[in-house]
């Protein structure tokens, strides 16, 4: 018996060690990058190690408002992510809804269709040459609408309406003389929110943090999304790209922060958004993901 | 409700059965319009586009007016010796990377599934799940603020020590060891919810006999928590082979540069320079088709496999 109770002390301790330093490995690089981009560089320089700035410096932030490029990076992105977002969910409830009534001549046909490009698609180059062809090249439409519908959402969208909207309220409707658009935004909307909200937050972190589409579709520079501006600027180690006016010069002259206090002003005003919101989504994307699972 | 009525429709509009039934679902094949447009002209549209593997393709002339020249772009892909290291790189970066990301998060669940306190449970879950939401560009952001020999952390450290920091960032031999890592530390977390979702759904019941039985823990563990979540892991193990050949574009390209390119240089980013940076449309197409070819027979075999050893397989 003594034996027993040992091993399950060892499993017990070796779980909460082992998790408890995973979580730490997580966000404690996070919290280096905050305190960091608000020390004083001497003070990162002295002790690098440090967690708690021995004193406040917002210098980064200040010189940080005066990059246009950041400016415009803010702006594409959150057009980028607020438009996406809603097409996406417009698009998911309007298709999904059809798409349940197995019975409905040619809908299977058009899944299979939609199915099928989950596992091939043309690649990278022609669907670089399709959004030249269709003109939407350096427009913020290249940031939409490629991959404005995943299939695999769609899968789930469709489970979770099958699932959760009983038949018979649908029904009851149609007899009460309603038509097919009335039951999608009386009956099928209101109660899909919850799945909705859950997309929509996956949907809304995807345009925030993608890159690739605008490395592939933009070559302007006053359409970059943040994230692209947080690469030259961060990893490719190109400060000069900021900006040349003759104002920014001078404050690069007087008062600039280190290049390296301002690497980390731009890492943390590029991620608050989504550090801000997450814990109060958690709960629906960890629902959304069981969703999935349901499916299997 | 489809497929009701159809006939006396039909009979009362005088119409052809057919586009009686449409008229009566008007609304839902009008709903699914949106959908399918999208499908044929961001999907289909590029998968026709493919053909331009087989042509000399240019600008002028267009997709068709380019001259044919059948498998000659394959037979020059195959005479390239920086195809075969491409090949190379992007096979070994993607076992190399499976072999670590995929037992992390099994790991990880089943010691999240050991802890008992509550509270200790819930905030190591959401900090495990944040690095999913933190993007590609800001992990790169913070290995550079981390590594970098010249202001990084362990840089500025070690010098303090009088140690020359070793080039991680640009040394070849770093940078397989860096994806895999940034890897787990970005996903192993997030995909610990599919298998703690699995553990969940185990009846009780056989816990609890296996205790009266004098199972210790770890016992149980084995015993009982992986045979029933074996199923779950077959299906993720499946996919996972499935996409062998993809490394997917943004985390090899935020890591590259002129340094480590000779193992950095995987299919996504060889067909991106090879396209968009030397405007090699064709033969950049062949590279990217031979990728996906080789995907999709890997993705067949692997469910195949499954089926074999009597498992449910992906469809």
């Amino acid at each position: 018996m003594r034996k027993k109770q040992l091993d399950d002390w060892l499993v017990a301790g070796v779980s909460y060690a082992a998790v408890g330093l995973f979580a730490l490995v997580c966000v404690v690089p996070i919290l280096y990058v905050i305190s960091y981009s608000v020390m004083n560089y001497s003070d990162y320089l002295a002790n690098p190690f440090r967690l708690l700035p021995k004193r406040l410096d917002f210098g980064a932030y200040r010189q940080l408002l005066h990059f246009d490029l950041f400016y415009s990076g803010y702006k594409v992105t959150l057009l980028i992510t607020l438009a996406g977002t809603t097409l996406t969910l417009l698009l998911l409830l309007l298709s999904a809804y059809p798409l349940t009534k197995t019975r409905l001549k040619g809908r299977n046909a058009v899944l299979s269709f939609i199915v099928f490009t989950m596992f091939f698609n043309g690649g990278l180059i022609p669907n670089y040459l399709l959004v030249k062809w269709v003109g939407i090249y350096d427009t913020v439409w290249a940031l939409i609408l490629p991959g404005v519908i995943s299939v695999f959402n769609l899968l789930l969208m469709m489970t979770f309406i099958k699932t959760t909207v009983p038949e018979a309220l649908e029904e009851a409707a149609i007899v009460d003389g309603a038509n097919e658009l009335h039951v999608l935004f009386r009956v099928i909307l209101p109660l899909s929110l919850p799945a909705l909200a859950t997309f929509a937050i996956f949907s809304a972190v995807g345009y925030w943090n993608s890159y690739f589409a605008a490395t592939l579709y933009i070559s302007d520079r006053s359409l970059w999304p943040l994230q692209v501006v947080l690469r030259e600027l961060v990893v490719e180690n190109n400060m000069g790209m900021l900006g040349s006016s003759a104002q920014l010069q001078q404050m690069m002259a007087q008062t600039r922060s280190q290049p390296f206090t301002l690497k980390m002003a731009t890492i943390v005003v590029t991620t608050l958004p989504i550090l801000v919101v997450y814990p109060f989504l958690q709960r629906f994307f960890v629902k959304g993901m069981l969703l999935g699972s349901v499916k299997g | 409700m489809a497929g009701t009525k159809t006939a006396a429709g039909s009979a009362r509009t005088g119409l052809h059965p057919a586009a009686a039934y449409a008229l009566r679902h008007k609304y839902l094949y009008l709903l699914l319009l949106p959908c399918v447009v999208y499908f044929i002209v961001f999907q289909y549209v590029p998968m026709y586009g493919v053909v331009i593997a087989f042509e000399d393709f240019n600008f002028v002339k267009g997709l068709t007016g380019s001259p044919w020249i059948g498998w000659d772009n394959f037979r020059y892909m195959f005479s390239l010796p920086d195809f075969y290291r491409v090949f190379w790189n992007s096979l070994a970066l993607s076992v190399l990377r499976l072999l670590f990301t995929f037992p992390v998060p099994i790991a990880l669940a089943l010691m999240l599934n050991e802890i008992r306190r509550l509270a200790f449970k819930r905030v190591s879950q959401t900090l495990i799940y944040l690095p999913y939401f933190v993007s590609w560009v800001v992990v790169g952001g913070l290995a550079v603020s981390f590594l970098s020999p010249t202001w990084g952390v362990l840089g500025v450290a070690l010098h303090r020590f009088g140690i020359e920091p070793p080039p991680f960032l640009t040394d070849p031999a770093y940078f397989r060891p860096l994806i895999v890592l940034s890897s787990v530390w970005k996903d192993s977390g997030w995909d610990t919810i599919i298998y703690l979702a699995a553990i969940a759904s185990i009846n009780p019941d056989l816990y609890e006999s296996a205790v009266i039985d004098g199972a210790n823990r770890f016992k149980r563990i084995v015993h009982i928590t992986l045979p029933s979540i074996r199923s779950t892991i077959v299906i993720l193990l499946i996919l996972r082979i499935g996409q062998l050949m993809s490394n997917g574009f943004e985390q090899v390209f935020i890591f590259q540069n002129g340094a480590n390119k000779t193992v950095s240089e995987v299919f996504e980013t060889y067909t991106y320079s090879l396209g968009l940076l030397s405007g090699r449309f064709s033969f950049a197409t062949t590279v990217g088709l031979f990728n996906s070819a080789i995907g999709l027979v890997l993705l067949y075999a692997a469910h195949r496999f499954a089926k074999r050893i009597g498992e449910d397989g992906i469809w």
